[in-house]
């Protein structure tokens, strides 16, 4: 039976879209026939705004690209800025955006999967659980910058402020109550049939596609790729730390909720292993000027972030603020091939793979 | 006037009013006053007061329900919920329903009025007509239709209808896109539905529910479990409620077939499936746990207060944990899982009663004992080795491996 | 750890096939001539297995235009900077589209499109990325006046 083409607008206000993505969709009955991806409702501009202000002062702007895990945004404009300029970081300093950073990966992690879940229509309730343990996160990074979202706490050469004392008992007990928490998670979620249905061979992303799409992240390491740059490409003390890269099977929606669940447990290890490693000291060397004026000169330092390789390829022209300041959003780049990966399926499934390709609009658009 | 009269609330009220000769026994007081001539005054006057009272009943049901599945909801998700307006919150429906009456009433220009306008009503005046006909109590009922079975069939199909018409009329591809998926679901849930159904009338040998709720010695959802399971199951979907909110999905289809209604037209959407929801909880309580029946130390009407609220939480713990199935998994549950479970159950239920017309009970105890090895037989086969197939999605459970250092 | 070549080994594993291509060798990268182009990064991609286009960006460096191409291989573990100037003028810059080599690039490349105006030839939905259809000017270049 044939029947007529219909084709729909979907966002940029609707429930699923995380943000305001917009998808222009064409369907047969309910069978995806095309999908094209149309952005752009977010752009605020930053990588312009950026060649305004000093290199201190683009770390705000970091924050607000991908407002889910501003940390690592932080971390990789830092480690960009400080390879531009030669500073040395301190010791402490780097121990602290380390366990920020994983700390941050922990909650964006947790948005993920329990908007993964969401998207499924389970009514909120694996959400709120989620969103309870990332609260917990929040609340740590309160005590530490005193800021919950749009942290700015990394400044080229450390951190700004020491974690206060009352931040280390607490950190303790998030990391003991965590494992507890995961699993009562995968209890409700990993062996529901109906998840499992839902979300197994549907939208498979296959190994070279993936490389070849420049998708990196869990969406790779779900694909069965094993590519994690804190372990190719070991930035600040990863080289110390020892963690395990949970990769995929079959590359589908499945594999990448259990890879991004089990990261968070690889994450908490690797805070345990900081908490083991950090020593007290300076937490910024007393050397770094107030307005870094790096040498002429270019930059990339790739970084591991929650959705993938997050770089900041940093142009100075020896001005107190970047001649240019491009940032390599792997939001973006990972919705490449979302319409290859759609097509053929249903309507129900686009927005799962949506969720399951974990995008943040704010890094999207920037 | 017949099957009204059979009703002891609505005689009790008539004899209090009219002077008819066969009311004197029931008079407690003498007061009434309406010469037996003019009865049919004192028939409709008792009648009005009734449907007041239940159309009322109904709809502060409705208000109690919003907030206990909020409550209870808000239970499962660790959180508090409603809690501001009122004791734990007791008015928060109130204050929704103040909200949603004063919102502007939008018309989208593409939509079809006079359908438009038709398909909430259509949603809300069938479920009015099931409460009239459910036994509450061993006394207390309003009307006892002999067909009583069918009547509940017919009438709970009605809201497919209005869903088609509200997804048609909006002119939005949203909701055309929930019409037609509730057209497509509730139609096939119909029929596991009625066939689930037709085990209790098989096993009652009546289609009235005062004959349904008198036959249950043992509650047919202990005594009949596979009808049970796919009659629930199958009302889930009736009702689309999660895990079968397709219709309305709300990451998919923003509210699918509702989402250009606003005002008082969403609010009678609203109503309609929070009353399809009491409604068709009394229903499976008059089924499959005996109705009013129970240890007569606590009045029967307490007992199905209980039972309703308990089945009611059942739906709502389901929309708690559940998420959703895609549109071609539920249909391939309805017709390749819950249709053959449905007959096997009606196939072993007919043959008991041929060879046992009229249980003794050890007869009632060796059936329960039949029905149950049945039904587990038959939830293995289905749950464990068809269900590869069952959804085209050979599901597997699995887990991640590691990169090698 | 990712070896990062520097412009040297860049041109020590382009030299042999693209002697003539090679415009610039930096202090870590290597700028490639425009014409052409893609020849290299089929090279690179295929023979020398660099699979992962990390990034494409653009910077405008007043005199002209760059297009600047970080490059991965996920199986050596090294990556490398190519650069393309895009002519000598501002006037009128663009580049091929590396699309056809790594579909990577699709995205980045609009984006580049919409904000730099570079144009990619033979990039599949050449159109703009963020910005609407009718803006006037790209607003990353430093002539565009906020």
């Amino acid at each position: 039976m044939s029947t007529e083409l219909v084709t729909m607008n979907i966002g940029p206000i609707h429930p699923s879209t995380h943000g305001v993505f917009r998808m222009r969709v064409t369907f047969d009955g309910e069978t995806i026939i095309d999908a094209e991806p149309i952005i752009g409702y977010l752009h605020r501009g930053s990588e312009k705004l950026a060649e305004e202000r000093t290199y201190t002062q683009v770390v705000t702007l970091t924050d607000r690209m991908d407002y889910t895990a501003s940390m690592t945004n932080n971390q990789a404009y830092i480690l960009s800025v400080e390879k531009l300029s030669g500073i040395t970081p301190s010791e402490r300093g780097v121990w602290l955006r380390m366990i920020a950073s994983e700390l941050q990966r922990i909650a964006a992690h947790s948005v993920a999967i329990g908007f993964l879940i969401n998207d499924l229509g389970a009514w909120h309730t694996p959400l709120l659980y989620l969103l309870r343990e990332r609260e917990k996160i929040l609340e740590l990074f309160e005590m530490m910058c005193g800021a919950r979202i749009t942290n700015s706490y990394l400044r080229p050469g450390g951190v700004f402020m020491d974690a206060p004392d009352e931040f280390w008992p607490s950190l303790n007990r998030f990391l003991d109550e965590m494992p507890n928490r995961l699993d009562d998670i995968e209890n409700l979620l990993t062996d529901n049939e109906i998840i499992l249905a839902r979300t197994q061979n549907v939208a498979i992303l296959d190994k070279n596609d993936a490389i070849n799409a420049s998708i990196t992240g869990p969406m790779l390491r779900a694909s069965g790729v094993d590519w994690d740059l804190r372990h190719r490409n070991p930035y600040d003390y990863y080289e110390k730390i020892s963690f395990r890269r949970p990769l995929g099977t079959v590359g589908d929606n499945n594999d990448r909720y259990l890879v991004r669940l089990h990261e968070i447990r690889e994450s908490l290890k690797i805070v345990e292993q900081c908490l083991d490693l950090i020593e007290p000291g300076p937490v910024q060397p007393e050397e770094v000027p107030f307005l870094v004026r790096p040498p002429k000169g270019e930059s990339y330092v790739p970084i591991e972030a929650p959705k993938g390789e997050l770089g900041f390829y940093l142009v100075s022209d020896g001005g107190i603020s970047p001649f240019r300041c491009h940032v390599r959003a792997p939001s973006l780049i990972n919705l490449t091939l979302l319409r290859d990966m759609v097509i053929g399926y249903k309507i129900a499934d686009l927005f799962v793979t949506f969720g399951s390709i974990d995008v943040n609009m704010g890094e999207v658009d920037r | 006037m017949g099957p009204v009269r059979e009703s002891f609330i609505f005689e009790f009220l008539y004899c209090h009013l009219s002077l008819e000769a066969s009311c004197s026994s029931v008079r407690i007081i003498n007061i009434a006053f309406i010469p037996e001539s003019l009865s049919w005054i004192s028939f409709s006057l008792t009648a009005f007061f009734w449907i007041f009272v239940f159309v009322n009943a109904a709809l502060v049901g409705v208000l109690a329900l919003i907030w206990g599945e909020r409550r209870l909801i808000g239970k499962f998700q660790a959180r508090l919920g409603p809690n501001r307006w009122g004791p734990l919150g007791l008015f928060t429906p109130v204050a929704d329903a103040i909200k949603v009456m004063f919102k502007e009433d939008i018309e989208p220009t593409l939509s079809d009025k006079l359908i438009y306008v038709l398909a909430p009503i259509l949603m809300v005046v069938p479920v009015f007509m099931i409460f009239p006909i459910i036994p509450y109590g061993a006394k207390t009922f309003l009307t006892n239709i002999s067909v009583g079975v069918v009547f509940v069939l017919a009438i709970t199909s009605i809201n497919s209808l209005s869903v088609l018409m509200a997804g048609w009329a909006s002119g939005n591809r949203f909701a055309i896109i929930g019409g037609i998926r509730a057209v497509a679901m509730l139609l096939s849930y119909e029929i596991p539905m009625g066939i689930s159904a037709a085990g209790v009338v098989i096993v009652a040998g009546s289609l009235s529910l005062s004959g349904v709720v008198d036959s249950q010695v043992i509650p047919n959802a202990i005594f009949q479990p596979l009808g049970f399971i796919t009659f629930l199951i199958a009302s889930t979907a009736e009702l689309n409620r999660s895990p079968f909110d397709i219709t309305e999905a709300e990451s998919e289809l923003v509210a699918g077939y509702m989402t250009d209604y606003s005002s008082m037209k969403f609010g009678l959407f609203y109503l309609g499936e929070f009353m399809a929801t009491i409604a068709s909880s009394a229903i499976i309580v008059t089924f499959y746990f005996s109705g009013w029946r129970g240890p007569s130390f606590i009045p029967s009407e307490i007992w199905f207060l209980a039972k309703w609220i308990g089945v009611i939480a059942i739906f709502i713990w389901f929309r708690a944990t559940f998420p959703r199935l895609r549109i071609d998994q539920i249909m391939s549950l309805a017709w390749k899982g819950l249709f053959e479970l449905s007959l096997i159950n009606v196939l072993v239920l007919a043959l008991m009663i041929a060879i046992w017309p009229d249980p003794t009970g050890m007869q009632l105890l060796l059936m329960t004992a039949i029905n149950w090895i049945v039904f587990l037989a038959s939830v293995y086969i289905f749950g464990k080795i068809l269900s590869p197939n069952l959804t085209g999605n050979k599901i597997k459970k699995r887990s991640v491996i590691y990169g090698l250092d | 750890m990712t070896r990062v070549l520097t412009g040297s080994d860049i041109e020590n594993i382009l030299s042999s096939k693209f002697k003539n291509q090679i415009e610039f060798i930096g202090d870590d990268y290597v700028q490639v001539i425009n014409k052409d182009s893609l020849d290299v990064f089929n090279y690179l991609k295929i023979d020398q297995n660099y699979d992962l286009l990390s990034s494409v960006t653009s910077v405008d460096r007043i005199s002209h235009f760059e297009v600047v191409y970080h490059l991965t291989s996920l199986q050596k573990n090294e990556s490398m900077v190519i650069k393309i100037k895009c002519g000598a003028d501002r006037i009128d810059p663009n580049v091929k589209s590396v699309v056809s080599v790594w579909r990577g690039a699709e995205l980045q490349e609009r984006e580049i499109y919409d904000l730099m105006g570079i144009m990619f030839e033979g990039h599949p939905n050449m159109k703009r990325l963020l910005l609407w259809e009718n803006f006037e000017g790209h607003p990353l270049r430093k002539d565009f006046v906020s």
